[in-house]
């Protein structure tokens, strides 16, 4: 398999934290990544790194055979990087058909565009298509403000499954979501994105989310990778059990 | 769903019925009137402009710059080139408009909030000094004076700027309803996934801000044309306030909105100065916060308010 990101001797500082200390990691295509770690140890500024939200203090990011180092969310983006987010980045006004649209149509390149109906055929039936596959068909005119926490976060990665990414990061999809209904989030997410072929890579404190669907795990502490393996060996890993899982 | 289809054509033939009245209105109101609505619907273009930026969350305290860019550039074009086709005066001020905010918002782009709207009143004031002060190129602050010496001119341009406004409206309907439309609504809602969608914030802005410049531009030809004098003060900063207001008064959810809003402020206007000549800013205000009050989101949510009415009135009919 083929690698398709890579982060070498990443650095990332905010004063005297380090948020980013050395990281050197490769994902390869293909793979269901999970990142674990406790609270403020770095998950999710690697994320933001990695998506030119934050510029790294030092250190390069290679998206396949290129340096994406300090591009831009949008330069990213249209290399084939998308990302969700913690908490869920929706146009929470507008309806589930209306986010899905305006996905669509920008990745048509037609955000300018001011003479398209955005209710045109051709988007709309690739809207109810994604829309059908994450399991939104009845849910297409309700107002996003309105969905629950889980239907919120099926549809901010949805969003970002309009692009056709070739790597999807996604920053904790089941968090807020009721225990019942992160099982069905995960399923739907992943089934999308196995079928489509796209990498993912998420962020989980749910290690029973973690053991059930992450083919490798990787493990942070202080900004640090500490293990990196199967589910299993780093599970196991003694470090990652007195800090990740808080058992001695 | 048939009750839905039945309140879209009440609303089609409430328009079809607003529009004869428009057409007819001449035959059997004061010319006075007739110059109201048309100065109603030239500045509901601009009107309009303003709406249309105000849907993405930005609050453009400084549209009386493409008004007066507008005003001035047929005021300019008629008495220093001698262009008098007005069918060139128009375009002329639609591209004044359009070009000074195509200029301006390269760097209003950047800006959101309260920076966004006091940087495009600092513009508007500007225009508004140099306007004022260079006296020998502009008239300083008695303006230009716009002759067009044509037999019935007041009814031909009442006409013209119906025609435009149907024109503007139907233009307006479909940005509205487009992807920039739509987008502009996303920037507001949410700035963060618009730009991890791969679209650019700064563009959207910017294409919204020169078609709301271009609307300007227009309503300010207009209605230079149409009072026939330009003056400094439509870059004044109570011209800009006044274009605010109007697109809070009429409402943000429906392109007829600002017109609705234009029209019923011009008259409100026009009747506190005729009841109260030396009091009528109070008794302007004083109305306008008692509509602001019982209509907070615009006197167009009054057809709102019928809609359901009807509905409501059609199940108990049934019951």
């Amino acid at each position: 398999m083929a690698v398709i990101l890579k982060t070498v001797n990443l650095h990332k500082h905010f004063g005297m934290v380090k948020a980013a200390d050395n990281v050197n990691l490769t994902i390869q295509e293909g793979e269901v990544v999970g990142i674990v770690g406790s609270n403020g140890s770095g998950k999710t500024t690697l994320l933001n790194l990695v998506t030119g939200y934050l510029q790294p203090t030092s250190g390069e990011i290679w998206f396949r055979d290129r340096n994406i180092t300090g591009l831009s969310p949008r330069e990213v983006v249209a290399l084939g990087i998308a990302r969700s987010f913690q908490i869920p980045q929706l146009y929470t006004g507008l309806s589930v058909l209306e986010n899905m649209l305006i996905a669509v149509s920008t990745r048509s390149g037609k955000s300018c565009d001011s003479w398209t109906p955005l209710h045109m055929n051709g988007w709309k039936e690739e809207a109810f298509n994604i829309l059908r596959r994450f399991g939104f068909e009845n849910d297409a005119r309700q107002v996003v403000a309105n969905l629950p926490e889980g239907g919120r976060k099926l549809l901010d990665v949805a969003l970002s499954f309009v692009l056709k990414p070739q790597i999807l990061l996604m920053d904790e999809p089941t968090s807020g979501v009721s225990g019942k209904e992160k099982s069905w989030v995960m399923d739907a997410l992943l089934s999308a994105l196995k079928e489509a072929g796209v990498t993912a890579v998420f962020v989980e404190h749910d290690m029973e989310i973690v053991e059930k669907y992450a083919e490798r795990v990787i493990a942070f502490d202080n900004g640090r990778v500490i293990a990196d393996g199967t589910v299993h060996e780093v599970l196991a890993n003694p470090s990652v059990r007195q800090v990740v899982l808080g058992v001695e | 769903m048939k009750r839905l289809e039945k309140v879209k054509v009440g609303y089609r033939v409430a328009i079809v019925v607003g529009l004869l009245l428009l057409v007819t209105a001449p035959l059997f109101v004061s010319n006075w009137i007739v110059f109201v609505v048309t100065l109603g619907c030239a500045k509901g273009m601009v009107v309009l402009g303003v709406v249309l930026l105000l849907r993405g969350g930005l609050i453009s305290l400084g549209h009386g710059l493409y008004y007066a860019a507008g005003a001035y550039a047929a005021a300019f074009a008629l008495n220093r080139w001698n262009i008098r086709e007005i069918y060139l005066l128009i375009p002329l001020s639609l591209l004044a408009g359009g070009g000074m905010a195509a200029l301006t918002g390269l760097l209003l782009r950047r800006y959101r909030g309260i920076f966004f709207a006091m940087l495009s009143l600092a513009f508007s004031m500007i225009l508004y000094t140099v306007l004022f002060k260079f006296y020998d190129v502009t008239g300083g602050t008695d303006g230009m004076r716009i002759h067009l010496a044509k037999e019935g001119v007041p009814l031909f341009f009442y006409y013209l700027t119906l025609v435009l406004t149907m024109g503007v409206i139907y233009l307006g309907r479909r940005i509205i309803a487009s992807p920039l439309g739509y987008m502009m609504q996303a920037v507001r809602y949410n700035e963060i996934r618009v730009e991890y969608m791969g679209a650019s914030v700064g563009m959207v802005i910017y294409f919204t801000y020169v078609i709301s410049g271009m609307l300007g531009g227009l309503g300010g030809g207009l209605v230079a044309l149409n009072v026939g004098h330009v003056a400094p003060e439509l870059a004044y900063w109570t011209a800009c306030a006044d274009f605010v207001f109007v697109a809070i008064l009429g409402g943000a959810n429906h392109v007829l909105a600002p017109f609705l809003g234009s029209i019923v402020f011009e008259f409100v206007k026009n009747y506190a100065f005729k009841f109260s000549p030396n009091t009528w800013q109070m008794t302007l205000g004083g109305i306008l916060l008692l509509i602001i009050f019982f209509l907070p989101q615009g006197l167009w949510s009054l057809t709102e308010t019928i809609e359901r009415k009807v509905i409501q009135w059609q199940l108990s009919s049934k019951q």
